[in-house]
C-alpha cells in the first residue's frame, strides 16, 4: 500500500465528518436567503465554534475510554465567571481570562483525580462533578447579567480583513496549541494507549495514569475556552442548567459524528470539531427550509439516536458471543 | 555450556496463586551468546518464570541476579531498563496505533518534547527489518494486521527496546513456515550478536533447530538441565511426564458403551479456530480432548453450547441435526447440555453472591412457577447437591467467593446437576484444584456417566485424560489429528500427537504449520 | 484508608447488635445513621422537624423521588445507568395529562397511557443497551433527547395546558387511610413489589446474576439480553408513573419537571449503598438514599439555602460517599 492509503485510512473518521459539514453546509448555504455570504458564515461560525471547543474538550476524555459528563457545565461555569472577570483594562481583562482558563484547568483536573486516583466511575463521578460546577455557576450568577470586555469580544466574533471569521481563527489557533502538542506527545500517546487496551498499555510501560490526567485537565481547559467564547457572543453570564446540560449531550453526538470510538483509543479532535459544525449546521437546516423551530430538538434528538447506533454495526462481526461481555 | 560467567541468575524462586504452587524453590541460570529452551508441560510452571523474570509478577521468595548483582523489578518497566524483554503469548500490542508507534512505544524518539514521527518510522523500519518483516508497513494498524503479522510485530518491538535478554514464550505458535525461517535467522544472529535468549515452545523440531541449552520443568521446578542434542525426543518426553502417579481413577467400564450417539458433530469449522472437527459422544461415555493448551478445544466446547456465531458444519443431538443459538438454548428444554466453563472466577460463579444463589442460578426456571421461586424446592435441592457433592461450606448464604477452590468448582459442577444435564461439557475442570478435590471429582464424573450422562472432557492434564476417558481425541491446531482408544490412552501417544511427533523415535517431526 | 476506619466502627458498632442489623451492608447503616443525625441537627433549628406532620409531610414529598429511584436502582443493579430519567418523567406527566382530553376514555386510561409512554423509552434504551451493546449512559442519553423532543413537538413549546386528572390527584394528594397520604402508600405498594421481584423470583437473581458477571450469567443458560430490556422498561414506567404523581402533585404538567429527579435519583440510589458497577445493593438502602435526600432538601430549603450551594452539597456528598464505598479495586 501507498503511503496516502494508510493517510486516509487513518484519518478516515475525521474525512468522513468533514464531508459530512460540507456536504450540510453547501445545502445550508445554498437554501439560505442571504446565500453564501460572509455574514452567512461569520454567523455560522459562531455558533458552531462554541460546540466545536466542547467537542474538543470531550474528545480527550473519549480517547481514555472515559466521558466527561460536566464538560457542559464548566462551560457554563466559566461563561459565569468570565462575565464577572473579563472586563475593565486590558492587563485586567488579561488576568481575567487567565483565571477563567485556570479554573477550567482546575476543573478539569479535580474531575480527572476523582477517575483516576478515586477509581471512581467516569460517568458517576462527572455527573456529580457536574452538579458542583453548576451550582458554582449559579453561586456566581443566581440571575443572567454581567459583562465582558467588548472590545476584546468584537475582536474575536468578528471578521478578518472582512470575510475570515475570528472564532475560526481562534479555533485554528487553539488547536495548534492544544490539541496538536497533546496528540503528538508522549502522554497523549499514553491517553490513547490507554482507551485502546489499558492491559496492553501497562505491560508496554506506559504512563496510563499521567496520560489520563492530562486528558481530562485539558478537556476542563478546553470547556473554559468555550465558556469564554459564549461570553463573547453573549455578553453575558447565564447559569443555564438546560444550556449547559445540551452542550455536553451535543459534544457526546459531535464526537461520534467526527468518528471517535466511544470505547477509546480512537478519533480525533479535528473530527470532533467538523462533527460539531455539521451537527450545528443539520440543526441549522430546519430553519432554511422553513421548517417550524419546534421540530429542532427533535430533528438533533434522531440524528443523536442514529449515530450512536451507527456505532453498533461492528457488533454484526464479533463471531465468539462471549466477547459482548468483555 | 561455555563455562562463561553467567549473565542472569534466579535462584529458589517461589510463587503461588491462592493455594495453588505455581513454582518451587526454581533455579535458572542465563549465559549471553546462548540460547536456551525451557520444556515442561501445560502448567509445568514456564510462564510463571518468565512472567517473575519479566517483572510482570512478583516472586514470593527467591532471588534473581543480573551480572552478578542483585536485582528486583517492580514492574515491566523496570525489567525493560534492566534489558530483559519479553516476548508474551498474550500479544502485548496496543490495537488502535499504528505498527511504528506500537514498536517505540516505552520510550519514543522525541524533538521539542513531541514525538518525532519520522524518526520513529525510520526506527520502526530498521527494527521491522531486523525482524525480517520488511513486507509490515509501520503505519499501518495493529488491528489490522492477522495474528502472524502481529506476532512479527511483536518480535520487532522487542529488538527495537535494544534487549540484553530476550524471551519469547511460544513467540512462533501463530507464525507460517517462512516466517519461522526468518525468525530463525534473526535469532541467530542476535546469538551471535551476543544477546542471552531463553526460547519456550512444545515444537520439538525447533527447539532441536536453535536450542544450545534445555531445562526441563515439571511441577514447578526446574528438573533437569542439559546440552541441547545429547536427549533423545523419547528421554525429553520422559523428563516432562516425570514417574509420578499421584492420581487415583475410578475403574473404567469393561465394555464400551453401545448406545447410540447423544452428541455428534460433522465437520465442524469456525474462523480459523476450528477445522473440519467431527466426533460423536455416546450416553454412559467419558471423550477426552487433548492436545496442547488452545489448539481449539476451549472453542469446540464453546461452539457445542451456542457462544459461537458462524460455525460451518452440522450439531446433532439423538441423532437429529440441530442450531443452538444459545446457551439458554443448549441448557434448557430437550438438549439438555450443561457447561463447566473454563475459568470458574468469571465465567462460572459470580464470586460476591451466595452459594445458594450460584447454587440455584443455572436451574431458576425449573425452580420457579410464574417466575417466583419456590424456596422449599430450591432448599431441598440445593440440600441434595451439597449432600452429593460433599460441599464444604459454612454456610449457604456466605459469599461463595469464600470457599476454597476446589469447592467452589464443586458449586460450579453442582449449579449444572441440579438441570440434570444429559450432556456434559468440562473444560478443564481441574485446573488449580488441589488432589483430593480432583479424586472426587473424577469419581462423580464416573458416576455420571454411568447413570446415562454423555461426557465431553477437555483436560490439560493428561495423567487424568489416561485415568478418566473411555476415548480421547487429540487436536492440533483446530483439527482432529488421532483417536485414541482404551489401552491405546497413554502417556506417550498423548504427547507425542500432541506435540505433533509422528511415531515414537522419530527425532522431529513436521508442525502443522511451522 | 477512610475505608478501613470507617467500616471498622460500622463494624465494631454492628457487632454489638442484633442478627438482622448486623447483616445489613454498613452503607444501609451509615445512610439511616446520616438521617437521624439530620433530623436531630435539624431540630436544634427549629421544633417543628420532629414532628409527626412534618415528618409524614417529607415521606409524601420523598414518595415520588422513591418511585423513580425505584427503577433507576434496577437499571444500576445491572451495571448500567438510565439518563432519560427527566424526560420520561416529563413525558408521563404531560402525555397523561394529554390522554385527559379527549373524554372519559382518555380520562380513565390516562394513567396508563402515561405509563406506557415510559416503557416505550425504556424499551428504546432497552433494545440499544441489550441488542446493540450501546453504552448505556449513550443511548440513554439520546432517547432523553429525542423523548424532549417529541414532548416540545408536541406541546408547541408553551406550557401544556392539559390538567391532571381526578385519580392523579386523588393518587398523589389524596388520603385512602386517613392520616397516610396516597402517595406514601403508592410508594410503599411499589417498594414492596421491588423487594418481593428482587429477593424472591427468578427475575431479581438474574438482575444480580448480570450485575455481578454478565458473562457468567450468560453461560449459566440466563436469556441476559431479555433481563436488561425488562429493567430499562421498568424503569422507564416508574419514571413516567412518578411523573403522572408529580403532574398529580401540582394538577398540571410541566416542560422540566424531571430535570430536578435524574441527580437525586442516581445519588439517592448509590448513597443507599447500591454499587454503580451493579450486582449489589438493597431496596432498604435506596428507601434510605430517598428519605437522606429529601430531608436533606427540605433541611437546606428550611434553611433558606439557595439552589446553588444545593447544587454544590449534593455534588459534593455524592463524591464523597461514593469514595466510601463506590471505588473500584486497585489494579494489579
Amino acid at each position: 500500500m501507498k503511503d496516502w492509503r494508510y493517510w486516509l485510512a487513518e484519518e478516515r473518521g475525521t474525512l468522513l465528518a468533514f464531508g459530512i459539514f460540507i456536504v450540510m453546509f453547501a445545502i445550508y448555504s445554498a437554501n439560505h436567503p442571504a446565500g453564501f455570504t460572509a455574514n452567512v458564515v461569520q454567523t455560522a461560525a459562531n455558533k458552531g465554534v462554541l460546540l466545536a471547543f466542547v467537542a474538543m474538550a470531550q474528545t480527550l476524555v473519549v480517547i481514555t475510554a472515559g466521558i466527561d459528563l460536566s464538560v457542559g457545565m464548566i462551560f457554563t461555569l466559566t461563561n459565569c465567571m468570565a462575565s464577572w472577570l473579563v472586563v475593565g483594562t486590558g492587563l485586567e481583562t488579561t488576568f481575567g481570562v487567565l483565571a477563567v482558563l485556570g479554573t477550567g484547568l482546575i476543573c478539569g483536573a479535580v474531575n480527572g483525580a476523582i477517575v483516576i486516583y478515586g477509581r471512581l466511575q467516569p460517568i458517576v463521578a462527572t455527573i456529580a462533578t457536574g452538579a458542583v460546577f453548576f451550582g458554582l455557576a449559579l453561586l456566581l450568577r443566581p440571575v443572567p447579567g454581567g459583562s465582558v470586555n467588548e472590545d476584546l469580544a468584537d475582536f474575536l466574533t468578528g471578521r478578518f480583513f472582512g470575510v475570515v471569521p475570528a472564532s475560526l481563527v481562534a479555533l485554528l489557533v487553539i488547536v495548534l496549541i492544544v490539541w496538536v502538542p497533546f496528540s503528538r506527545s508522549e502522554l497523549g500517546r499514553a491517553a490513547y494507549a490507554a482507551g485502546s487496551s489499558e492491559t496492553a498499555a501497562y505491560m508496554s510501560g506506559v504512563p496510563i495514569r499521567r496520560g489520563k490526567f492530562l486528558a481530562y485537565t485539558l478537556a476542563g481547559l478546553l470547556a473554559a475556552i468555550g465558556g469564554l467564547f459564549l461570553t463573547f457572543f453573549t455578553y453575558t453570564g447565564e447559569a443555564a442548567y438546560a444550556s449547559g446540560n445540551a452542550y455536553t449531550l451535543f459534544s457526546i453526538a459531535a464526537v461520534v459524528l467526527g468518528g471517535v470510538s466511544l470505547f477509546g483509543g480512537k478519533g480525533s479532535a479535528i473530527g470532533a470539531i467538523f462533527g460539531a459544525l455539521a451537527f450545528r449546521t443539520i440543526g441549522d437546516l430546519l430553519f432554511v427550509f422553513d421548517f417550524d423551530p419546534l421540530w429542532q430538538p427533535l430533528f438533533q434528538g434522531v440524528i443523536l439516536l442514529i449515530a450512536v447506533s451507527l456505532g453498533a454495526f461492528a457488533l454484526f462481526r464479533v463471531r465468539n458471543r462471549l466477547e459482548w461481555f468483555l | 555450556m561455555d563455562g562463561a560467567a553467567p549473565l542472569f541468575r534466579m535462584e529458589g524462586i517461589s510463587k503461588r496463586y491462592g493455594g495453588v504452587r505455581a513454582l518451587e524453590k526454581a533455579d535458572l541460570t542465563v549465559t549471553a551468546g546462548s540460547i536456551h529452551a525451557i520444556l515442561g508441560e501445560n502448567g509445568a510452571g514456564k510462564s510463571t518464570l518468565i512472567k517473575v523474570m519479566a517483572g510482570v509478577v512478583a516472586p514470593d521468595e527467591g532471588a534473581m541476579s543480573l551480572d552478578g548483582r542483585e536485582v528486583t523489578f517492580a514492574s515491566p518497566a523496570a525489567a525493560n531498563q534492566a534489558g530483559i524483554v519479553c516476548i508474551f503469548q498474550e500479544l502485548s500490542l496496543i490495537p488502535e496505533l499504528s505498527v511504528a508507534d506500537n514498536i517505540v512505544i516505552s520510550d519514543p524518539p522525541k524533538r521539542f518534547g513531541m514525538i518525532d514521527r519520522k524518526a520513529q518510522r525510520r526506527i520502526a523500519k530498521e527494527a521491522l527489518a531486523r525482524a525480517g518483516a520488511s513486507d509490515i508497513h509501520p503505519r499501518a494498524l495493529v488491528k489490522d494486521l492477522p495474528l502472524s503479522r502481529r506476532q512479527m510485530v511483536e518480535i520487532a518491538k522487542a529488538l527495537a527496546r535494544k534487549p540484553r535478554i530476550l524471551i519469547l514464550d511460544e513467540a512462533t505458535s501463530a507464525l507460517t513456515a517462512a516466517d519461522v525461517a526468518k525468525v530463525f535467522a534473526v535469532l541467530k544472529r542476535l546469538r551471535s550478536e551476543g544477546l542471552a535468549l531463553l526460547y519456550i515452545s512444545h515444537r520439538m523440531n525447533e527447539i532441536a533447530e536453535l536450542a544450545d541449552h534445555c531445562t526441563v520443568f515439571r511441577n514447578g521446578r526446574n528438573v533437569a538441565s542439559y546440552p541441547a542434542g545429547s536427549k533423545s525426543d523419547n528421554e525429553v518426553v520422559e523428563l516432562m511426564i516425570g514417574r509420578e502417579y499421584s492420581h487415583i481413577f475410578p475403574p473404567k467400564p469393561v465394555a464400551a458403551s453401545a448406545a447410540a450417539p447423544v452428541l455428534e458433530a460433522r465437520n465442524l469449522s469456525w474462523a480459523d479456530r476450528l477445522d473440519n472437527i467431527s466426533l460423536s459422544v455416546r450416553a454412559g461415555e467419558v471423550v477426552g480432548l487433548g492436545g496442547l493448551d488452545g489448539q481449539g478445544q476451549r472453542e469446540l466446547l464453546l461452539a457445542f453450547f451456542g457462544v459461537l456465531r458462524g460455525l460451518r458444519g452440522e450439531v446433532l443431538i439423538d441423532g437429529k441435526p440441530v442450531s443452538i443459538a444459545s446457551p439458554t438454548a443448549a441448557s434448557h428444554g430437550r438438549i439438555g447440555m450443561a457447561l463447566i466453563p473454563e475459568d470458574r472466577k468469571t465465567e462460572g460463579l459470580m464470586l460476591p453472591m451466595t452459594v445458594r444463589e450460584n447454587l440455584s442460578f443455572a436451574a431458576l426456571d425449573r425452580l420457579s412457577k410464574a417466575g417466583i421461586i419456590d424456596r422449599a424446592a430450591e432448599q431441598r435441592l440445593i440440600d441434595d447437591m451439597v449432600g452429593l457433592l460433599a460441599i464444604k461450606t459454612a454456610g449457604l448464604d456466605i459469599p461463595v467467593g469464600a470457599l476454597s477452590g476446589g469447592n467452589q468448582q464443586k458449586v460450579v459442577i453442582a449449579k449444572w446437576l441440579m438441570r440434570q444435564p444429559r450432556i456434559i461439557l468440562l473444560n478443564d475442570p481441574t485446573r488449580g484444584i488441589d488432589v483430593g478435590t480432583k479424586q472426587e471429582l473424577y469419581q462423580l464424573m464416573r458416576k455420571l456417566a454411568d447413570a446415562g450422562a454423555a461426557i465431553l472432557f477437555y483436560s490439560t492434564d493428561y495423567d487424568e485424560l489416561i485415568g478418566c476417558c473411555d476415548r480421547v481425541l487429540v487436536l492440533y491446531d483446530g483439527a482432529i489429528k488421532r483417536e485414541l482408544v482404551g489401552e491405546g490412552i497413554t502417556e506417550h501417544a498423548l504427547i507425542a500427537t500432541a506435540l505433533n511427533i509422528h511415531g515414537d523415535d522419530r527425532r522431529t517431526g513436521v508442525g502443522g504449520k511451522a | 484508608m477512610s475505608e478501613t476506619t470507617l467500616g471498622g466502627i460500622m463494624g465494631g458498632i454492628a457487632g454489638r447488635m442484633p442478627k438482622f442489623i448486623r447483616r445489613a451492608d454498613p452503607a444501609v447503616l451509615t445512610a439511616f445513621a446520616c438521617i437521624v443525625i439530620l433530623l436531630l441537627l435539624g431540630s436544634l433549628y427549629s421544633r417543628s422537624f420532629l414532628s409527626p406532620e412534618y415528618l409524614l409531610q417529607q415521606l409524601k414529598v420523598a414518595s415520588f423521588l422513591g418511585v423513580i429511584a425505584t427503577g433507576m436502582m434496577l437499571v444500576i443493579l445491572l451495571g448500567q445507568i438510565d439518563l432519560s430519567v427527566p424526560w420520561s418523567v416529563a413525558a408521563g406527566a404531560m402525555m397523561a395529562c394529554a390522554a385527559a382530553a379527549y373524554g372519559p376514555v382518555g380520562i380513565a386510561l390516562a394513567i396508563p397511557f402515561g405509563v406506557l409512554c415510559g416503557v416505550a423509552i425504556g424499551i428504546v434504551n432497552g433494545i440499544g443497551v441489550a441488542y446493540l451493546r450501546i453504552p448505556s449512559m449513550i443511548i440513554t442519553l439520546a432517547t432523553n433527547a429525542v423523548a424532549q423532543g417529541l414532548m416540545v413537538v408536541y406541546t408547541g413549546g408553551f406550557s401544556p395546558q392539559d390538567v391532571a386528572t381526578a385519580a392523579m390527584r386523588y393518587l398523589a394528594t389524596g388520603f385512602t387511610i386517613p392520616g397516610v397520604p396516597n402517595a406514601v402508600i403508592i410508594w410503599a405498594l411499589i417498594g414492596a413489589a421491588m423487594v418481593f421481584a428482587l429477593t424472591r423470583t427468578s427475575f431479581g437473581r438474574a438482575v444480580y446474576g448480570i450485575g455481578n458477571r454478565e458473562r457468567a450469567a450468560y453461560l449459566s443458560g440466563i436469556d441476559t439480553r431479555r433481563i436488561v430490556m425488562v429493567a430499562f422498561a421498568v424503569s422507564g414506567g416508574l419514571s413516567a408513573f412518578g411523573g403522572v404523581l408529580l403532574a398529580g402533585y401540582a394538577s398540571k404538567a410541566a416542560q422540566s419537571m424531571g430535570d430536578a429527579y435524574l441527580l437525586p435519583s442516581i445519588a439517592a440510589v448509590v448513597l443507599g449503598g447500591t454499587s454503580i458497577l451493579g450486582g449489589r445493593g438493597s431496596y432498604l438502602g435506596t428507601v434510605a438514599g430517598v428519605i437522606l435526600i429529601t430531608l436533606l432538601q427540605s433541611i437546606l430549603s428550611v434553611m433558606q439555602m439557595p439552589e446553588a450551594g444545593r447544587q454544590i452539597i449534593y455534588g459534593v456528598v455524592m463524591v464523597a460517599m461514593l469514595l466510601l464505598y463506590g471505588r473500584a479495586p486497585a489494579s494489579r
